[in-house]
């Protein structure tokens, strides 16, 4: 009698250790529904920044790379080819009517042509791209920086934020993705609205016919399929608020880890 | 006849803080951790990410028969691991493509953005925990009084390997201090293996890595450090293992009360004036 006894008491035990493990992970993922809770981890991502930005030099470049060192194709990763007619339309004359707008907060708005994009100063870059998944891939961007861009159309003192307006809606008839990012950023030497990948043309995947590259935060801040670019004093109002489709969507806005 | 035993306060207040913040903490970052990690289930060396060139990877696969079942792939071997790696079953539901089992990951369902909340704020606590336990055991002296190994310590490592294969655990007066292998394994916890877990962890971090770029670099690249991260993580699970272990081997009563109250029972076998 006395082994299954002892039996019984270890089934107990290891039935009492199940329950407790459930019921722990339910009460966090109960957590994780409430608003007080996940606003107290949020706090991290101020903390985080905060951090970085003084650890991280505002000039601080992204290391670049050789052409040996890139990946043989560059994945792409959530819209792989916007179906929306407007942009659908554009594609199918090789962007030849598109026209990047730039407006809000700035002295002169413009727009520009692909013609004139590429006929401004130009840098190429060989640099990592590292999604929030987890995976990285290393291409070459040729581009425009974004600073001779703001600097063209003039920022107002009150800009604190240049928001980038994108074709794409991850879901049909869903939100259409967008980002934002602080002047700092944007300035940086290394961010900029890539036209050419791997020296050719910007494929459809991954972004046509015009890319942010902002090397020092995570994929989702690089917005594929640029339509327009607005400066803003703050972002509440434009989607849901958070400063980026996926930030709406519970992603930190300061993607720097 | 019942051995003569004494109290002694063994753990001070901030070591048994510190070790119930990091028990807390580990549970927390290990499982959010293994959340992030099913958000792409695949581990590589170098900088880049090549599908071909995966290390470890988990994945769900579709028989003839139209049956799901999840493999892991290790330095290109599959094993069927269904069930538990690469395919599981969410709250009694169907098979489904997932990395680990949602038992395993915080939050249980899928949520990327809400594992990673989790982690870095947990990743905070643990290291401010941390460097707050290493600087007060270096100014108070709890390091080089408690746990570095000395030259006799040392000597008798071969000794105490062999005491801790057959079970025999010191007692009276050696019973109070840690034993050789206690302190090398805390210090390798504490001063290798916990660091080594921040520093791969810092090593993914994009604009981290524009002003260090040799931390990678050390490494050969984010993707080496991102499996160095998950690997020094399951060997700081085999660490807890271990510890657990001889927690419950060595009086579990006794370990238990003496790491949440600090006071530890010592029984002498020979009378109080062992002091072996």
């Amino acid at each position: 009698m006395t082994p299954r006894k002892g039996l019984n008491r270890r089934q107990f035990a290891i039935r009492g250790l199940q329950l407790l493990g459930a019921s722990l992970l339910a009460g966090c993922d109960a957590l994780s529904q409430r608003d007080w809770f996940a606003s107290m981890l949020e706090r991290a991502e101020g903390l985080t920044r905060t951090v970085q930005k003084i650890i991280v030099s505002r000039r601080a470049l992204a290391r670049e790379f050789t052409d040996a060192d890139r990946s043989p194709v560059f994945r792409g990763n959530g819209t792989i080819n916007p179906s929306e007619p407007e942009y659908q339309a554009l594609a199918s004359t090789g962007f030849a009517a598109y026209r990047l707008e730039i407006g809000g907060l700035v002295e002169r708005p413009a727009s520009f042509s692909l013609t004139e994009l590429r006929s401004l100063p130009s840098r190429t870059q060989i640099t990592r791209h590292d999604c929030v998944e987890g995976w990285s891939a290393i291409g070459k961007w040729k581009g425009v920086r974004l600073a001779t861009l703001l600097e063209r159309v003039g920022v107002k003192p009150a800009a604190r934020y240049v928001v980038v307006h994108c074709f794409d809606a991850l879901k049909e008839g869903g939100d259409k993705y967008y980002e934002s990012l602080d002047l700092e950023d944007a300035l940086h030497e290394q961010t900029i609205l890539a036209y050419d990948l791997n020296d050719e043309r910007l494929p459809l995947t991954n972004g046509a016919p015009l890319r942010l590259r902002i090397e020092r935060q995570l994929g989702y801040k690089a917005a594929k399929y640029v339509r327009r670019i607005e400066l803003v004093e703050g972002f509440a109002a434009i989607g849901r608020g958070k400063g980026g489709y996926w930030e709406d969507r519970g992603y930190e806005w300061y993607a720097g880890i | 006849m019942a051995l003569p035993e004494r109290r002694i306060y063994r753990h001070a207040l901030p070591t048994r803080l510190s070790h119930w913040l990091t028990a807390l903490c580990l549970v927390v970052l290990i499982m959010s951790g293994l959340q992030i990690f099913n958000a792409h289930p695949s581990l590589y060396w170098g900088e880049r990410s090549d599908p071909e060139r995966a290390l470890l990877r988990l994945k769900a696969v579709e028989t003839t028969e139209g049956e799901t079942r999840g493999i892991t792939e290790i330095l290109g071997r599959e094993i069927d691991t269904t069930g538990v790696l690469g395919a599981s079953r969410e709250g009694g539901g169907e098979l489904e493509e997932r990395g680990f089992p949602s038992w395993a990951t915080l939050p249980g369902p899928q949520w990327l953005a809400m594992g990673r909340r989790w982690h870095f704020f947990f990743a905070w606590v643990f290291v401010l925990n941390g460097l707050g336990f290493g600087l007060w055991a270096l100014v108070r002296g709890h390091l080089a009084r408690d746990l570095w190994p000395t030259g006799s310590d040392l000597q008798g490592i071969a000794r105490s390997i062999v005491d801790h294969v057959r079970f025999r655990h010191p007692t009276g007066a050696a019973a109070s201090r840690y034993n050789v292998l206690q302190k090398l394994s805390y210090l390798g916890v504490i001063f290798g293996l916990a660091p080594l877990i921040v520093a791969t962890g810092l090593a993914m971090s994009p604009a981290l890595d524009a002003t260090v770029p040799w931390l990678p670099g050390l490494l050969g690249g984010r993707q080496s450090a991102r499996t160095v991260h998950f690997v020094a993580t399951f060997a700081f699970v085999g660490f807890v293992a271990g510890h657990l272990f001889m927690v419950t081997v060595t009086g579990l009563w006794n370990n238990t009360r003496s790491i949440i109250t600090g006071w530890y029972r010592i029984r002498f076998k020979g009378g109080m004036d062992d002091t072996a």
